[in-house]
Protein backbone atom coordinates (compact mmCIF):
# COMPACT_ATOMS: atom_id res chain seq x y z
CA UNK A 1 0.00 0.00 0.00
CA UNK A 2 1.41 3.64 -1.14
CA UNK A 3 1.01 6.27 0.68
CA UNK A 4 -1.26 7.93 -1.24
CA UNK A 5 -4.08 4.98 -1.04
CA UNK A 6 -3.10 4.51 3.09
CA UNK A 7 -3.85 8.68 3.42
CA UNK A 8 -6.90 8.33 1.30
CA UNK A 9 -8.34 5.13 2.64
CA UNK A 10 -9.79 6.78 5.90
CA UNK A 11 -10.12 10.56 4.66
CA UNK A 12 -11.20 11.11 0.88
CA UNK A 13 -12.52 14.68 0.89
CA UNK A 14 -14.38 16.15 -2.09
CA UNK A 15 -14.99 18.90 -4.00
CA UNK A 16 -18.26 19.22 -5.61
CA UNK A 17 -18.36 20.84 -9.21
CA UNK A 18 -22.03 21.46 -10.84
CA UNK A 19 -21.11 22.37 -14.44
CA UNK A 20 -24.68 22.57 -15.94
CA UNK A 21 -26.82 19.64 -14.50
CA UNK A 22 -30.46 19.24 -13.58
CA UNK A 23 -29.80 19.29 -9.33
CA UNK A 24 -30.74 16.38 -9.37
CA UNK A 25 -27.15 14.44 -9.13
CA UNK A 26 -26.09 17.28 -6.77
CA UNK A 27 -29.11 16.35 -4.63
CA UNK A 28 -28.31 12.51 -4.31
CA UNK A 29 -24.94 13.54 -3.99
CA UNK A 30 -26.07 15.23 -0.80
CA UNK A 31 -28.69 12.32 0.04
CA UNK A 32 -25.20 10.18 0.22
CA UNK A 33 -24.23 12.54 3.26
CA UNK A 34 -27.26 11.94 5.24
CA UNK A 35 -28.28 9.58 7.80
CA UNK A 36 -29.23 6.77 5.60
CA UNK A 37 -26.51 6.35 3.39
CA UNK A 38 -23.72 8.99 5.60
CA UNK A 39 -20.78 8.44 4.29
CA UNK A 40 -19.21 10.43 6.52
CA UNK A 41 -18.49 7.00 8.50
CA UNK A 42 -15.88 6.02 5.49
CA UNK A 43 -14.21 9.37 5.76
CA UNK A 44 -15.97 10.84 3.16
CA UNK A 45 -16.98 14.67 2.97
CA UNK A 46 -18.13 17.44 0.94
CA UNK A 47 -15.51 20.54 1.17
CA UNK A 48 -15.86 24.04 0.19
CA UNK A 49 -12.69 24.85 -1.51
CA UNK A 50 -11.01 22.91 -4.24
CA UNK A 51 -7.79 23.69 -2.77
CA UNK A 52 -8.98 21.44 -0.02
CA UNK A 53 -10.09 18.47 -1.71
CA UNK A 54 -8.75 15.03 -2.81
CA UNK A 55 -11.33 14.10 -5.65
CA UNK A 56 -13.03 16.37 -7.71
CA UNK A 57 -16.58 15.75 -7.94
CA UNK A 58 -18.02 16.66 -12.05
CA UNK A 59 -21.92 16.47 -12.61
CA UNK A 60 -23.38 18.14 -15.73
CA UNK A 61 -23.17 18.57 -19.28
CA UNK A 62 -20.44 21.53 -19.54
CA UNK A 63 -22.11 24.51 -21.34
CA UNK A 64 -19.71 26.58 -22.78
CA UNK A 65 -19.86 29.53 -19.78
CA UNK A 66 -18.10 26.85 -17.19
CA UNK A 67 -15.38 25.44 -19.25
CA UNK A 68 -12.91 27.74 -18.07
CA UNK A 69 -14.08 27.75 -14.67
CA UNK A 70 -13.62 24.09 -14.50
CA UNK A 71 -9.97 24.48 -15.81
CA UNK A 72 -9.04 26.88 -13.12
CA UNK A 73 -10.65 24.48 -10.42
CA UNK A 74 -8.87 21.25 -11.76
CA UNK A 75 -5.64 23.30 -11.81
CA UNK A 76 -6.33 24.62 -9.11
CA UNK A 77 -6.35 21.10 -6.91
CA UNK A 78 -3.73 20.24 -5.13
CA UNK A 79 -1.96 16.83 -6.52
CA UNK A 80 -2.83 13.63 -6.50
CA UNK A 81 -6.30 14.62 -7.37
CA UNK A 82 -9.03 12.15 -8.93
CA UNK A 83 -11.48 13.35 -11.15
CA UNK A 84 -14.97 11.96 -10.93
CA UNK A 85 -17.69 12.33 -14.09
CA UNK A 86 -21.17 11.70 -12.34
CA UNK A 87 -24.31 11.22 -14.33
CA UNK A 88 -25.28 10.62 -17.61
CA UNK A 89 -24.75 14.26 -18.59
CA UNK A 90 -21.09 14.23 -17.54
CA UNK A 91 -20.31 10.88 -19.42
CA UNK A 92 -21.66 11.72 -22.46
CA UNK A 93 -23.83 14.85 -22.69
CA UNK A 94 -27.17 12.28 -22.61
CA UNK A 95 -30.29 13.66 -23.56
CA UNK A 96 -28.41 17.36 -24.20
CA UNK A 97 -25.57 16.21 -26.51
CA UNK A 98 -27.33 18.12 -29.28
CA UNK A 99 -27.40 21.19 -27.32
CA UNK A 100 -25.96 24.31 -28.75
CA UNK A 101 -24.47 25.15 -25.17
CA UNK A 102 -22.76 21.73 -24.87
CA UNK A 103 -19.23 22.07 -24.91
CA UNK A 104 -18.86 18.57 -22.82
CA UNK A 105 -18.35 15.67 -21.99
CA UNK A 106 -16.31 16.20 -19.29
CA UNK A 107 -13.57 13.86 -20.04
CA UNK A 108 -12.83 16.24 -23.23
CA UNK A 109 -11.69 18.78 -21.40
CA UNK A 110 -10.06 17.18 -18.19
CA UNK A 111 -8.84 13.92 -17.43
CA UNK A 112 -11.41 11.23 -15.63
CA UNK A 113 -10.40 8.59 -12.95
CA UNK A 114 -13.96 7.39 -12.05
CA UNK A 115 -17.26 7.38 -14.09
CA UNK A 116 -20.83 6.69 -12.46
CA UNK A 117 -23.52 6.07 -14.79
CA UNK A 118 -27.48 7.50 -14.14
CA UNK A 119 -30.28 9.51 -14.36
CA UNK A 120 -29.78 10.07 -11.98
CA UNK A 121 -27.15 7.51 -10.05
CA UNK A 122 -28.87 5.81 -7.31
CA UNK A 123 -26.50 6.85 -3.54
CA UNK A 124 -25.51 3.14 -3.41
CA UNK A 125 -24.35 3.75 -7.00
CA UNK A 126 -22.20 6.90 -6.09
CA UNK A 127 -21.12 5.17 -2.93
CA UNK A 128 -19.96 1.95 -4.84
CA UNK A 129 -17.85 4.22 -7.56
CA UNK A 130 -15.62 6.27 -4.87
CA UNK A 131 -15.14 2.77 -3.21
CA UNK A 132 -13.56 1.54 -6.84
CA UNK A 133 -12.10 4.92 -6.76
CA UNK A 134 -10.08 4.09 -3.80
CA UNK A 135 -8.96 0.57 -4.69
CA UNK A 136 -7.76 2.31 -8.01
CA UNK A 137 -5.50 5.01 -6.28
CA UNK B 1 -18.76 53.98 -0.18
CA UNK B 2 -19.54 50.62 -0.83
CA UNK B 3 -17.41 47.59 -1.29
CA UNK B 4 -18.31 44.34 -3.59
CA UNK B 5 -18.62 41.21 -2.07
CA UNK B 6 -18.41 37.89 -4.38
CA UNK B 7 -20.60 35.06 -3.37
CA UNK B 8 -19.98 31.89 -6.10
CA UNK B 9 -20.04 30.80 -8.50
CA UNK B 10 -19.18 27.48 -7.02
CA UNK B 11 -19.76 28.56 -3.34
CA UNK B 12 -20.45 25.52 -0.59
CA UNK B 13 -23.89 26.67 0.50
CA UNK B 14 -24.74 26.97 -3.50
CA UNK B 15 -25.82 23.76 -4.62
CA UNK B 16 -25.89 25.25 -7.88
CA UNK B 17 -23.25 27.94 -9.96
CA UNK B 18 -24.25 31.30 -10.06
CA UNK B 19 -22.68 34.55 -9.07
CA UNK B 20 -24.17 36.66 -6.46
CA UNK B 21 -22.55 40.55 -6.11
CA UNK B 22 -23.18 42.20 -2.90
CA UNK B 23 -22.79 46.02 -2.38
CA UNK B 24 -22.23 46.52 1.17
CA UNK B 25 -21.16 49.30 3.50
CA UNK B 26 -19.55 48.07 6.64
CA UNK B 27 -22.06 44.88 7.22
CA UNK B 28 -25.46 46.41 5.44
CA UNK B 29 -26.26 45.35 2.17
CA UNK B 30 -26.51 48.16 -0.36
CA UNK B 31 -27.66 46.26 -3.06
CA UNK B 32 -26.97 43.57 -4.80
CA UNK B 33 -26.70 41.77 -8.25
CA UNK B 34 -27.11 38.68 -9.57
CA UNK B 35 -25.20 36.72 -12.53
CA UNK B 36 -26.76 33.31 -14.27
CA UNK B 37 -26.47 31.58 -16.98
CA UNK B 38 -23.78 28.51 -15.99
CA UNK B 39 -26.18 25.81 -16.77
CA UNK B 40 -28.05 27.17 -19.41
CA UNK B 41 -28.53 24.09 -21.69
CA UNK B 42 -30.74 25.44 -24.47
CA UNK B 43 -33.59 23.41 -23.54
CA UNK B 44 -36.63 25.42 -25.82
CA UNK B 45 -34.45 24.43 -28.90
CA UNK B 46 -33.78 21.11 -27.91
CA UNK B 47 -37.49 20.56 -27.05
CA UNK B 48 -38.36 21.86 -30.92
CA UNK B 49 -36.13 18.81 -32.10
CA UNK B 50 -37.20 16.19 -30.37
CA UNK B 51 -41.09 15.11 -31.18
CA UNK B 52 -43.35 15.05 -28.31
CA UNK B 53 -43.04 11.91 -26.78
CA UNK B 54 -39.37 12.33 -26.35
CA UNK B 55 -40.33 15.85 -24.95
CA UNK B 56 -42.08 14.07 -22.03
CA UNK B 57 -38.65 12.79 -20.99
CA UNK B 58 -36.62 16.28 -21.76
CA UNK B 59 -38.61 18.77 -20.09
CA UNK B 60 -38.56 16.21 -16.88
CA UNK B 61 -34.64 16.73 -17.11
CA UNK B 62 -35.38 20.65 -17.19
CA UNK B 63 -34.99 20.74 -13.25
CA UNK B 64 -34.43 17.11 -11.00
CA UNK B 65 -36.70 18.43 -8.10
CA UNK B 66 -39.73 19.91 -10.54
CA UNK B 67 -39.61 16.85 -13.05
CA UNK B 68 -42.97 15.80 -12.38
CA UNK B 69 -44.53 19.71 -12.57
CA UNK B 70 -42.45 20.27 -15.70
CA UNK B 71 -43.81 17.02 -17.22
CA UNK B 72 -47.13 17.64 -16.16
CA UNK B 73 -47.27 21.11 -17.41
CA UNK B 74 -46.08 20.10 -21.26
CA UNK B 75 -48.61 17.28 -21.45
CA UNK B 76 -51.08 19.83 -20.46
CA UNK B 77 -50.43 21.52 -23.16
CA UNK B 78 -50.68 18.78 -25.77
CA UNK B 79 -53.67 17.78 -24.23
CA UNK B 80 -55.48 21.27 -24.97
CA UNK B 81 -54.22 20.94 -28.32
CA UNK B 82 -55.15 17.65 -29.17
CA UNK B 83 -58.22 18.45 -27.11
CA UNK B 84 -58.42 15.21 -25.37
CA UNK B 85 -57.88 14.84 -21.61
CA UNK B 86 -56.73 12.47 -19.04
CA UNK B 87 -58.58 9.33 -18.16
CA UNK B 88 -59.80 9.60 -14.48
CA UNK B 89 -57.47 7.45 -12.81
CA UNK B 90 -54.87 9.28 -14.55
CA UNK B 91 -55.66 12.20 -12.76
CA UNK B 92 -55.62 10.86 -9.33
CA UNK B 93 -52.28 9.18 -10.17
CA UNK B 94 -50.75 12.08 -11.65
CA UNK B 95 -51.98 13.97 -8.57
CA UNK B 96 -50.63 11.52 -6.16
CA UNK B 97 -47.51 11.64 -7.88
CA UNK B 98 -46.97 15.81 -7.94
CA UNK B 99 -47.69 16.46 -4.08
CA UNK B 100 -45.09 13.76 -3.28
CA UNK B 101 -42.83 15.78 -5.46
CA UNK B 102 -44.00 18.91 -3.12
CA UNK B 103 -43.18 17.47 -0.37
CA UNK B 104 -40.06 15.91 -1.36
CA UNK B 105 -38.88 19.15 -2.62
CA UNK B 106 -40.31 20.91 0.79
CA UNK B 107 -38.55 19.09 3.12
CA UNK B 108 -35.18 19.47 0.77
CA UNK B 109 -35.38 22.91 1.18
CA UNK B 110 -36.53 22.60 4.83
CA UNK B 111 -33.00 20.60 5.43
CA UNK B 112 -31.12 23.04 2.88
CA UNK B 113 -32.36 25.86 5.04
CA UNK B 114 -31.02 24.19 8.33
CA UNK B 115 -27.66 23.98 6.54
CA UNK B 116 -27.35 27.61 5.95
CA UNK B 117 -28.13 28.43 9.26
CA UNK B 118 -25.57 25.93 10.48
CA UNK B 119 -28.09 24.27 12.33
CA UNK B 120 -26.85 20.76 10.65
CA UNK B 121 -29.20 18.53 12.86
CA UNK B 122 -32.25 20.17 11.12
CA UNK B 123 -30.45 19.25 7.60
CA UNK B 124 -30.16 15.51 8.77
CA UNK B 125 -33.17 14.92 9.97
CA UNK B 126 -34.75 17.09 7.08
CA UNK B 127 -33.10 14.66 4.31
CA UNK B 128 -33.99 11.83 7.20
CA UNK B 129 -37.43 12.81 6.71
CA UNK B 130 -37.36 12.78 2.79
CA UNK B 131 -36.50 9.24 2.39
CA UNK B 132 -39.33 7.49 2.69
CA UNK B 133 -41.53 9.99 0.40
CA UNK B 134 -38.62 9.03 -2.29
CA UNK B 135 -39.36 5.24 -1.37
CA UNK B 136 -42.64 5.88 -2.25
CA UNK B 137 -41.96 7.45 -5.64
CA UNK B 138 -39.86 4.82 -6.23
CA UNK B 139 -42.51 1.55 -5.56
CA UNK B 140 -45.29 3.87 -7.51
CA UNK B 141 -43.34 5.17 -10.61
CA UNK B 142 -40.17 3.29 -10.47
CA UNK B 143 -37.65 5.76 -9.87
CA UNK B 144 -36.41 8.04 -6.98
CA UNK B 145 -36.38 11.38 -9.49
CA UNK B 146 -36.97 11.63 -13.04
CA UNK B 147 -40.07 9.43 -12.62
CA UNK B 148 -41.20 9.04 -16.41
CA UNK B 149 -44.41 8.91 -15.47
CA UNK B 150 -46.55 11.30 -17.41
CA UNK B 151 -47.69 11.01 -20.94
CA UNK B 152 -50.24 13.45 -22.90
CA UNK B 153 -53.65 11.29 -22.24
CA UNK B 154 -52.99 10.07 -19.26
CA UNK B 155 -49.77 8.21 -17.40
CA UNK B 156 -47.27 5.36 -18.80
CA UNK B 157 -47.76 2.72 -15.97
CA UNK B 158 -50.59 1.18 -13.92
CA UNK B 159 -49.90 0.95 -10.13
CA UNK B 160 -50.62 -2.55 -8.09
CA UNK B 161 -53.23 -1.94 -5.34
CA UNK B 162 -50.44 -3.62 -3.06
CA UNK B 163 -48.49 -0.56 -2.88
CA UNK B 164 -51.39 1.87 -1.70
CA UNK B 165 -51.33 0.31 1.64
CA UNK B 166 -47.45 0.90 2.44
CA UNK B 167 -47.87 4.52 1.18
CA UNK B 168 -50.62 5.39 3.12
CA UNK B 169 -48.53 4.10 6.17
CA UNK B 170 -45.30 6.24 5.09
CA UNK B 171 -47.69 9.11 4.67
CA UNK B 172 -48.47 8.68 8.42
CA UNK B 173 -45.48 8.36 9.47
CA UNK B 174 -44.12 11.61 7.56
CA UNK B 175 -47.30 13.73 8.93
CA UNK B 176 -46.16 13.09 12.31
CA UNK B 177 -42.55 13.75 12.01
CA UNK B 178 -43.50 17.07 9.81
CA UNK B 179 -45.52 17.95 12.65
CA UNK B 180 -42.49 17.52 14.96
CA UNK B 181 -40.44 19.39 12.56
CA UNK B 182 -43.00 22.44 12.87
CA UNK B 183 -42.84 22.58 16.19
CA UNK B 184 -39.06 22.30 16.55
CA UNK B 185 -38.34 24.99 14.30
CA UNK B 186 -41.28 27.35 15.11
CA UNK B 187 -40.77 27.06 18.80
CA UNK B 188 -37.03 27.23 18.53
CA UNK B 189 -35.57 30.62 19.99
CA UNK B 190 -32.06 30.60 17.56
CA UNK B 191 -34.05 29.99 14.59
CA UNK B 192 -36.28 32.54 15.28
CA UNK B 193 -33.69 35.18 16.14
CA UNK B 194 -32.45 34.39 12.54
CA UNK B 195 -35.76 34.50 10.62
CA UNK B 196 -38.59 36.57 12.43
CA UNK B 197 -38.21 39.97 10.59
CA UNK B 198 -35.33 39.02 8.37
CA UNK B 199 -36.02 39.76 4.63
CA UNK B 200 -39.26 41.66 4.62
CA UNK B 201 -41.19 41.48 1.36
CA UNK B 202 -44.57 43.41 1.71
CA UNK B 203 -47.31 42.50 -0.66
CA UNK B 204 -47.72 45.25 -3.22
CA UNK B 205 -43.59 44.44 -3.63
CA UNK B 206 -44.42 40.81 -3.56
CA UNK B 207 -47.60 41.61 -6.40
CA UNK B 208 -45.40 43.86 -8.43
CA UNK B 209 -42.46 41.43 -9.15
CA UNK B 210 -44.89 39.06 -9.90
CA UNK B 211 -43.72 36.57 -7.38
CA UNK B 212 -45.01 33.01 -7.09
CA UNK B 213 -46.08 30.38 -4.83
CA UNK B 214 -44.61 30.57 -1.25
CA UNK B 215 -42.90 33.45 -1.55
CA UNK B 216 -45.97 34.87 -2.56
CA UNK B 217 -47.89 33.16 -0.15
CA UNK B 218 -45.29 33.76 2.40
CA UNK B 219 -45.98 37.68 1.87
CA UNK B 220 -49.71 37.93 2.14
CA UNK B 221 -50.62 37.76 -1.93
CA UNK B 222 -53.07 34.52 -2.35
CA UNK B 223 -52.18 32.74 -5.12
CA UNK B 224 -52.60 29.11 -6.09
CA UNK B 225 -52.96 27.33 -9.32
CA UNK B 226 -54.49 24.17 -7.89
CA UNK B 227 -57.56 26.44 -6.36
CA UNK B 228 -57.87 29.06 -8.96
CA UNK B 229 -57.96 26.92 -12.04
CA UNK B 230 -58.42 23.33 -10.98
CA UNK B 231 -56.95 20.64 -12.62
CA UNK B 232 -55.85 16.92 -11.59
CA UNK B 233 -57.89 15.98 -8.87
CA UNK B 234 -57.56 19.10 -6.77
CA UNK B 235 -61.24 20.47 -7.07
CA UNK B 236 -62.61 16.76 -5.82
CA UNK B 237 -60.41 16.82 -2.92
CA UNK B 238 -60.20 19.00 0.60
CA UNK B 239 -57.02 21.18 1.15
CA UNK B 240 -56.71 24.54 2.45
CA UNK B 241 -54.21 27.23 0.69
CA UNK B 242 -52.28 28.04 3.02
CA UNK B 243 -51.07 32.03 3.33
CA UNK B 244 -49.21 33.98 5.76
CA UNK B 245 -49.45 37.74 5.76
CA UNK B 246 -45.60 38.79 7.25
CA UNK B 247 -43.95 38.49 4.66
CA UNK B 248 -40.30 37.58 6.25
CA UNK B 249 -38.29 34.47 6.27
CA UNK B 250 -40.30 32.86 8.98
CA UNK B 251 -43.17 33.24 7.09
CA UNK B 252 -42.44 31.58 3.86
CA UNK B 253 -40.68 28.89 6.27
CA UNK B 254 -44.13 28.52 7.74
CA UNK B 255 -45.50 28.84 4.40
CA UNK B 256 -44.03 25.52 3.40
CA UNK B 257 -43.56 23.40 6.44
CA UNK B 258 -47.58 23.65 6.83
CA UNK B 259 -48.01 22.94 3.19
CA UNK B 260 -46.35 19.80 3.09
CA UNK B 261 -49.43 18.58 5.87
CA UNK B 262 -51.63 19.78 3.32
CA UNK B 263 -50.00 17.87 1.00
CA UNK B 264 -50.33 14.81 3.14
CA UNK B 265 -54.18 15.27 3.07
CA UNK B 266 -54.45 15.06 -0.67
CA UNK B 267 -52.42 12.27 -1.16
CA UNK B 268 -54.07 10.37 1.48
CA UNK B 269 -57.95 11.34 0.16
CA UNK B 270 -56.86 10.86 -3.54
CA UNK B 271 -55.74 7.37 -2.53
CA UNK B 272 -58.79 6.44 -0.89
CA UNK B 273 -60.96 7.78 -3.83
CA UNK B 274 -58.59 6.39 -6.40
CA UNK B 275 -61.43 5.36 -9.15
CA UNK B 276 -60.48 2.30 -11.94
CA UNK B 277 -60.40 2.09 -15.51
CA UNK B 278 -57.36 3.05 -18.15
CA UNK B 279 -54.62 4.97 -17.08
CA UNK B 280 -54.68 6.49 -20.68
CA UNK B 281 -56.22 7.86 -22.94
CA UNK B 282 -54.58 7.10 -26.72
CA UNK B 283 -53.63 10.43 -28.42
CA UNK B 284 -52.53 9.50 -31.59
CA UNK B 285 -51.69 12.93 -33.40
CA UNK B 286 -51.47 16.89 -32.60
CA UNK B 287 -53.36 18.76 -35.21
CA UNK B 288 -52.19 21.73 -35.88
CA UNK B 289 -52.73 24.76 -33.18
CA UNK B 290 -51.58 26.20 -29.91
CA UNK B 291 -51.71 25.15 -26.63
CA UNK B 292 -50.95 26.40 -22.66
CA UNK B 293 -50.40 24.03 -19.73
CA UNK B 294 -49.60 25.51 -16.11
CA UNK B 295 -49.44 23.24 -13.00
CA UNK B 296 -48.30 24.60 -9.46
CA UNK B 297 -45.03 23.49 -8.92
CA UNK B 298 -43.60 23.24 -5.55
CA UNK B 299 -42.19 26.63 -5.60
CA UNK B 300 -45.00 28.09 -8.04
CA UNK B 301 -46.97 28.43 -10.95
CA UNK B 302 -44.91 26.51 -14.21
CA UNK B 303 -45.90 27.50 -17.49
CA UNK B 304 -45.67 25.60 -21.03
CA UNK B 305 -46.54 27.01 -24.27
CA UNK B 306 -46.45 24.73 -27.20
CA UNK B 307 -47.19 25.70 -31.38
CA UNK B 308 -48.16 22.80 -33.11
CA UNK B 309 -47.69 22.95 -36.94
CA UNK B 310 -49.23 19.72 -37.44
CA UNK B 311 -45.90 17.52 -37.36
CA UNK B 312 -44.62 15.36 -34.51
CA UNK B 313 -42.13 17.99 -33.09
CA UNK B 314 -43.37 21.09 -31.74
CA UNK B 315 -43.02 24.36 -34.07
CA UNK B 316 -42.21 26.22 -30.41
CA UNK B 317 -42.30 25.19 -27.12
CA UNK B 318 -41.60 27.90 -24.48
CA UNK B 319 -41.07 26.72 -20.76
CA UNK B 320 -41.31 29.81 -17.77
CA UNK B 321 -40.53 28.19 -14.35
CA UNK B 322 -41.07 29.66 -10.95
CA UNK B 323 -37.79 30.67 -9.55
CA UNK B 324 -37.85 32.97 -13.07
CA UNK B 325 -40.60 34.90 -11.21
CA UNK B 326 -39.14 34.78 -7.81
CA UNK B 327 -35.44 35.73 -8.32
CA UNK B 328 -35.61 39.70 -8.46
CA UNK B 329 -37.64 39.89 -5.25
CA UNK B 330 -34.40 39.10 -4.07
CA UNK B 331 -33.35 42.94 -4.43
CA UNK B 332 -36.08 44.67 -1.90
CA UNK B 333 -35.74 41.76 0.57
CA UNK B 334 -31.60 42.06 0.79
CA UNK B 335 -31.53 45.56 0.93
CA UNK B 336 -30.70 47.27 4.35
CA UNK B 337 -30.02 43.58 5.72
CA UNK B 338 -26.71 42.24 7.49
CA UNK B 339 -24.25 40.46 5.31
CA UNK B 340 -24.54 37.11 7.75
CA UNK B 341 -28.16 37.15 6.29
CA UNK B 342 -28.11 37.69 2.54
CA UNK B 343 -27.74 34.03 1.48
CA UNK B 344 -30.24 32.92 3.71
CA UNK B 345 -32.94 35.58 2.43
CA UNK B 346 -31.10 34.16 -1.07
CA UNK B 347 -32.21 30.63 -0.31
CA UNK B 348 -35.66 31.48 1.15
CA UNK B 349 -37.05 31.84 -2.30
CA UNK B 350 -36.45 27.75 -2.90
CA UNK B 351 -34.48 28.98 -6.21
CA UNK B 352 -33.74 26.64 -8.72
CA UNK B 353 -31.07 28.17 -11.49
CA UNK B 354 -31.29 25.31 -13.42
CA UNK B 355 -35.01 25.95 -14.60
CA UNK B 356 -34.48 29.62 -14.92
CA UNK B 357 -31.29 29.76 -16.81
CA UNK B 358 -31.44 32.08 -20.01
CA UNK B 359 -29.35 33.07 -23.10
CA UNK B 360 -26.98 36.02 -22.89
CA UNK B 361 -25.64 37.11 -26.01
CA UNK B 362 -21.37 38.11 -25.37
CA UNK B 363 -19.37 40.21 -27.53
CA UNK B 364 -15.46 39.22 -28.49
CA UNK B 365 -14.70 40.83 -25.57
CA UNK B 366 -16.96 38.54 -23.39
CA UNK B 367 -18.86 41.16 -22.24
CA UNK B 368 -23.28 41.52 -22.73
CA UNK B 369 -23.58 42.34 -26.61
CA UNK B 370 -27.75 42.56 -26.07
CA UNK B 371 -29.33 43.91 -23.27
CA UNK B 372 -32.96 43.68 -22.86
CA UNK B 373 -34.16 46.79 -25.38
CA UNK B 374 -32.41 44.70 -28.27
CA UNK B 375 -33.29 41.31 -27.35
CA UNK B 376 -36.92 42.98 -27.54
CA UNK B 377 -36.06 44.77 -31.13
CA UNK B 378 -34.83 40.98 -31.86
CA UNK B 379 -38.44 39.14 -30.80
CA UNK B 380 -40.13 42.12 -32.64
CA UNK B 381 -38.33 41.67 -35.62
CA UNK B 382 -38.44 37.55 -35.58
CA UNK B 383 -42.39 38.02 -35.48
CA UNK B 384 -42.79 40.45 -38.07
CA UNK B 385 -41.15 37.74 -40.38
CA UNK B 386 -42.62 35.21 -39.50
CA UNK B 387 -46.04 37.25 -39.98
CA UNK B 388 -44.79 37.78 -43.51
CA UNK B 389 -44.11 34.21 -44.13
CA UNK B 390 -47.29 32.81 -43.57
Amino acid sequence: MGATKWGFKKSLWVFHLNAGACNNCDIEVLDCLCPRFDVERFGIKLVGSVKHADVLLVSGIVTRKVVPQLLEAYEQAPRPVAVVALGACALTGGIFKDGYNFAGPVDKHIPVDAYIPGCPPRPEAIIDGIVKLIGKL
Amino acid sequence: MSTLIPIGPFHPVLEEPEYISLYVDGETVEDADIDLGRIHRGMELLAQEKTYDQDCFLVERICGICSASHSWAACRAMEDIAGIGPTDRARYLRTIVHELERLHSHMLWVGLGGHILGYWTVFMWGWKYREPVLDSLEAITGNRNHYAWYRPGGVRRDVADEVWPVVLKRMDEFAAQTEMLLHAILDDPVILGRLKGVGLLTKEDAIRYGTLGPTARGSGFDIDVRRDEPYGAYSEVDWDVIVRPEGDCLAVAAVRLLEMLESVKIIKQCIERLPGGPIANEVREIPRGEGVGHVEAPRGECFHFIRSNGTNMPERHKMRAPTFNNIPSYRPRVKGESISDAVLIFAIIDPCYSCTERMAVLGPDGRRALGSKDLIALSHAKTEELRKGS
